[in-house]
């Protein structure tokens, strides 16, 4: 690697925690403004355009708050716990590419920030770090509704990262890799050709229900609703950040939402194509090329532009979905919850393995 | 008392040391105890239940109230029959309304006060405005507590604009002090029939776009379906009334069964359910308010001009250019004000059917202003007791959602 290289791979995992960080305040606008929609409600819209501001004003409430530590806790490990949530949060981005890549001059640019040959084992060995975080702060917290927050939450997570694995395994045997960069590329080729319309090989449509398993697998690993039992306000009142005030919540918060990005960026690489254009997209690419009489680099340019925007497109239609089915579902109880997770979606996962297998061997996909 | 193994404790196997097994000791075995409340966000008021705990379940608890006593009827005792109007209201804040007409038919009983028909069904339709409110507050923060929050707004934009109605009856949103002894503080303004109409028709509207998305729905069901059962015999056992018995089974309704006002002249139905968990009472709760709905519906019809004040000289508190502009008008007000009205010797029960079940004034009078004894009974006491039957070997969860479908109201319940 020389100098570029390095300077370049800085500069990606700069873009990238500086992009997470941005979208956390927008998500918490996302959301209060999301429920007031669904709510007949306005939400916060005073401060700036459409009250967008919102989030930088919390954001700075928090800060300048008194950081006090109760007197009953465990200081290090109370103090850590946010830190230990919020750090795999961003780790996990890492390997998600939110671009194909493109050649200047001799140099191919990777749109991903490092692309590990163990890919999505890296994924979910980091995204199951989390839950030490939540450990932690319960257990430092000293306090039983943390502790039980922080129990309900280890045991939904551990229970859900089983279906979260072995659903993907499907994926994993169709594309044959863990590279999310070469899982991303592959959903690019057709599928079916049903007359004028392509239908292409992304994940959904060659693994709807290990799509399906996935998704209920990461409203379960991000703690959303109708898996928000370690949080539960009505129950043990807030759950693992019970004791938590000022900026160190913010931390918890920020790693929720980190988290949800990610969970959506996954579902996007895995299950929707990854940076593959959107239908119409590549014809628009087409048409504007020729209609301004771009060079070839310059096409290229654009391509990759269109790539990034409907990657994002598509995470910001999860984020919403997360949003959407949180304002819109009761919550589960804790023993439903292991019922589902053990007796439903683990089998289901291995059903799907299963019949993947087959259809693999008959040659169907 | 069980005589406990003393290995089991680390103890050595000896009489003197042997440990009784009290099956009342919540500490027993050393299982997490929890407070759940006074202050805790599922607790609907200050109540609170020590619970043991084991993992999640709640192998045993007892509850306790009294965190909001205000000594009522106590004050009922040391206040003019007109003054305690307002703290009819504090009952069960949620249906301050019902409890000013209660009470108000409660001390026209005992004189022997007739009321013109206008201003009984203003009050029916008042009665059944707060019923609807209540059991929007009900069922709402019951969702809410098992966590659909977005039902719990839509039922709570209806209750708005039912203050909004009530707010123009009587000024005041929550705090009525709408009904006195005798008629009403203020007549309807011109056009309030027509309001109300309309807004029967919006939540007619709003109640089944309710019912569509949580009625049915997977997780709702399968959090409320056999949770929190209280069947018709532990019902009758824990003297159950209002909602919570019907949806047990218990087919009573004081409208309908002991009828005062006009209830005889409107055409309603009593849901009953009968498996008595927490479902079937968001059931009869969501069937009343439309059942509700329709009463209101047919007063308006049916309410025509007139005067709102009874003929009695006793309790009417005279007009105010009556008591600007003479002197006997004056005298008149302050000594309704200062002394109060003499309630003849008497004792009376008074029930009727509010939101949670049967709200009562049992009142004895010893020919004074004040009265002698002022009780008050609210259902909500009664329900209060069944919590620790009702939630033991349940999850803290399910408790939450128990607690929620009974509709403990903390005013009412410490009084």
């Amino acid at each position: 690697m020389d100098q570029l290289d390095w300077i370049i791979t800085v500069g990606k995992c700069a873009l990238i925690a500086f992009i997470l960080l941005q979208v956390v305040p927008l998500m918490v606008w996302v959301e209060r403004r999301g429920s007031a929609l669904m709510q007949n409600r306005l939400g916060p819209n005073r401060l700036g355009p459409l009250g967008l501001f919102q989030g930088i004003a919390d954001a700075v409430k928090m800060l300048f708050k008194e950081d006090r530590i109760p007197g009953h806790v465990h200081a290090l490990y109370y103090k850590l716990a946010p830190v230990v949530c919020l750090v795999p949060a961003f780790m996990t981005f890492a390997v998600i590419p939110f671009g194909s890549q493109i050649t200047v001059g001799e140099r191919v640019l990777n749109f991903q920030v490092a692309d590990l040959n163990v890919g999505l084992l890296y994924v979910f060995s980091i995204a199951s770090l989390g839950v030490y975080g939540i450990i932690m702060a319960g257990w430092s917290s000293n306090n039983k509704y943390a502790l039980l927050g922080s129990l309900r939450s280890s045991a939904q997570m551990i229970s859900y990262e089983l279906s979260l694995g072995l659903s993907v395994i499907g994926i994993l045997m169709i594309f044959s890799s863990v590279k999310l960069g070469d899982i991303a590329r592959q959903q690019g080729e057709i599928l079916l050709q049903l007359g004028p319309i392509s239908i292409p090989k992304w994940g959904i449509f060659v693994q709807p229900l290990g799509f399906l398993i996935f998704m209920t697998s990461i409203f379960a690993e991000t703690n959303r609703l109708p898996f928000d039992l370690p949080e539960g306000e009505s129950e043990i009142v807030a759950g693992y950040h019970l004791e938590y005030g000022t900026m160190q919540f913010g931390l918890f918060m920020m790693a929720e939402y980190i988290n949800m990005t990610v969970g959506a960026a996954m579902i996007t690489t895995l299950y929707f194509g990854g940076w593959q254009l959107l239908p119409g997209m590549s014809a628009i690419h087409a048409h504007l090329g020729d209609l301004l009489a771009l060079s070839d680099m310059a096409r290229e340019w654009v391509r990759v532009g269109l790539e990034i925007t409907s990657f994002t497109l598509k995470v910001v239609f999860f984020l919403w979905f997360f949003v959407w089915v949180r304002w819109t579902v009761p919550r589960f109880r804790y023993d439903q919850v292991m019922d589902l997770g053990w007796k439903v979606m683990l089998p289901l996962s291995l059903v799907n393995i299963f019949v993947t297998g087959v259809l693999i061997y008959y040659k169907v996909i | 008392m069980e005589k406990l193994n003393n290995a089991e404790y680390g103890l050595p196997e000896s009489e003197h040391y042997s440990i009784e097994k009290d099956p009342d000791d919540l500490w027993q075995d050393s299982r997490v105890i929890v407070n759940i409340g006074p202050t805790h966000p599922a607790m609907h008021g200050a109540l609170r239940l020590c619970a043991r705990l084991n993992g999640e379940t709640i192998e045993k608890s007892y509850a306790e109230f009294g965190y909001t006593h205000r000594a009522k009827e106590k004050l009922g005792e040391n206040r003019t029959y007109h003054n305690f109007v307002v703290y009819t209201d504090r009952l069960n804040y949620c249906s301050a309304l019902i409890n000013n007409v209660t009470y108000a038919m409660a001390v026209e009983r005992l004189m022997g006060v007739e009321v013109p028909p206008r201003a009984v069904w203003i009050r029916m339709i008042c009665a059944e405005l707060a019923r609807v409110t209540d059991h929007l507050v009900c069922v709402g923060i019951n969702a809410l507590d098992l966590g659909a929050f977005s039902y719990m707004l839509y039922g709570f934009h209806q209750r708005e604009e039912a203050y909004t109605l009530i707010e123009k009856l009587c000024g005041a949103r929550l705090t009525t002090s709408y009904t006195r002894i005798g008629g009403l503080m203020a007549d309807a303004p011109s056009g309030w029939e027509r309001e109300v109409k309309e807004w029967v028709q919006r939540t007619r509207k709003a109640i089944d776009e309710m019912d569509k998305l949580l009625t049915n729905n997977k997780i709702w069901c399968q959090r409320t379906i056999g949770v929190g059962v209280f069947n018709k015999e532990q019902c009758m056992q824990y003297s159950f009334s209002g909602p919570n018995a019907r949806a047990a089974g218990i087919d009573l309704d004081l409208r309908r069964d002991q009828p005062c006002m006009f209830y005889n002249q409107v055409e309603f139905d009593v849901p009953v359910a009968k498996n008595g968990d927490v479902y079937d009472r968001y059931l009869v709760r969501v069937a009343e308010i439309r059942q509700s709905l329709n009463i209101i519906a047919q007063c308006c019809d049916k309410i025509q001009k007139g005067p709102i004040w009874s003929e009695d000289k006793r309790v009417r508190i005279p007009d105010k250019d009556v008591v600007f502009n003479t002197m006997e008008g004056m005298i008149h007000h302050f000594k309704f004000f200062m002394t109060g009205f003499d309630v003849p010797e008497g004792e009376a029960y008074t029930s009727f059917e509010a939101s949670n079940g049967e709200l009562a004034f049992y009142i004895v009078s010893k020919g004074a202003p004040r009265a002698h004894r002022m009780r008050i009974r609210g259902p909500s006491v009664w329900h209060f007791q069944a919590i620790p039957t009702m939630v033991e070997g349940l999850k803290i969860a399910d408790m939450v959602a128990a607690l929620g479908s009974i509709n403990i109201i903390a005013g009412e319940l410490d009084r």
